[in-house]
C-alpha cells in the first residue's frame, strides 16, 4: 500500500494525517511533505499514525528530521498513535522520549506542554 | 536506475529436510516491500507464531533497506540476496549485501586512496546503523558478519514446535 497524507488546521496546528506504509521506499515522499509544511509557515504539527499500516527505520528518521525543523522555529511535532506494533518501534529505539505520543487528534490538539 | 540495469526478482525451492526459499532484487527501495511479503508468507508457513510476525516483517524489512542503502551508496549493481530457511526447530533469514566492507575497500584501494566523501555518505551510514540498532532490538537471534564479499545479516526466530507425546 503506498502512503497518502492529508491536511487540516486547527487553530495554530496542522494535523496530518498518514495512511498507508511509510518504508525505504515512501519515506522521501513523508519527509517532501513535511519540509513543505514547515516551509509554509505550519510549526506546530500534529501526525496522526492511526491509519499507517508499516513504519520503519526509515519514516522514524524522516519523523526526526521534521521534529528537527519544526523544533528550529520554536514548533512542536505531536504524534497520535495507539497501535502497539508501531508503538513498540519508537519504544525501541527509545524515540518515546522524545516525541509526545497522543491517543487521540484531540488529546494533542489540547496538549500544551 | 542505470540505464541497462537489469532488474531482477526471483525465487526457487530447494528439499532435503531444509526448505529455502531465496530473493534476489535489484537495490531499489521499491523491492524491499515485496521482500517483507515473501518474508512473512513464508514464515507464517513455517510455524512461526502470528505475534511474532510482525517482528519478522520489520527485522527484514530493515535488514533490506539497510543492504539497498550500501549498494545506492557504493554503486554496488549486484542484486541483494534474501534466503528464508525452513529448519525443523527455527526459522532463519539471511540478507546479504555486496559491499565490500571498509577495511576490505581500503587493502583494495591501496594506502595512497584518499579518505571517503563525508555529509550525505556518513547520514546513509548513520541511517543503516539505526536500522541495525531496530534489529537488535526486536530479534533475539541475530548475527551480522561481514568478508570481502559484502556483508551478511543472519536471523532467526523459533517455530511451533510439533505437540510432544507422552
Amino acid at each position: 500500500m503506498d502512503l497518502s497524507l492529508s491536511t487540516r488546521t486547527v487553530g495554530d496546528r496542522t494535523i496530518g494525517e498518514v495512511g498507508g506504509e511509510i518504508d525505504v521506499y515512501t519515506a522521501p515522499k513523508l519527509r517532501e511533505q513535511l519540509v513543505e509544511l514547515v516551509n509554509d509557515g505550519s510549526y506546530h504539527l500534529v501526525v496522526d499514525m492511526e491509519g499507517v499500516d508499516f513504519l520503519d527505520s526509515t519514516g522514524l528518521g524522516v519523523l526526526v528530521g521534521g521534529l528537527k525543523r519544526v523544533r528550529a522555529h520554536e514548533g512542536s511535532l505531536r504524534l497520535v498513535c495507539n497501535q502497539e506494533r508501531i508503538l513498540k518501534i519508537f519504544r525501541i529505539t527509545g524515540l518515546t522520549k522524545v516525541f509526545p505520543i497522543h491517543g487521540s487528534v484531540d488529546e494533542a490538539v489540547a496538549a500544551t506542554d | 536506475m542505470e540505464p541497462g540495469t537489469r532488474e531482477c526478482v526471483q525465487g526457487k525451492f530447494e528439499g532435503d529436510g531444509m526448505a529455502i526459499v531465496e530473493l534476489r532484487f535489484s537495490a531499489l527501495p521499491e523491492h524491499v516491500r515485496t521482500a517483507r511479503l515473501v518474508a512473512a508468507a513464508v514464515a507464517r508457513r513455517a510455524g512461526v507464531d502470528e505475534a511474532v510476525l510482525d517482528e519478522v516483517r520489520l527485522a527484514v524489512g530493515e535488514a533490506c533497506s539497510r543492504a539497498v542503502g550500501l549498494h545506492v551508496l557504493h554503486g554496488v549493481e549486484n542484486p541483494v540476496r534474501v534466503a528464508l530457511i525452513e529448519e525443523e526447530k527455527k526459522f532463519s533469514i539471511e540478507v546479504g549485501d555486496a559491499t565490500p566492507t571498509a577495511a576490505a575497500v581500503q587493502a583494495a584501494a591501496g594506502p595512497e586512496a584518499s579518505a571517503p566523501p563525508a555529509g550525505s555518505a556518513d547520514d546513509e551510514e548513520a541511517e543503516s546503523d539505526m536500522g541495525l540498532a531496530v534489529i537488535s532490538g526486536l530479534v533475539d537471534d541475530v548475527e551480522v558478519t561481514a568478508d570481502e564479499n559484502g556483508g551478511l545479516i543472519r536471523m532467526s526466530w523459533p517455530v511451533t514446535p510439533e505437540p510432544v507425546l507422552p
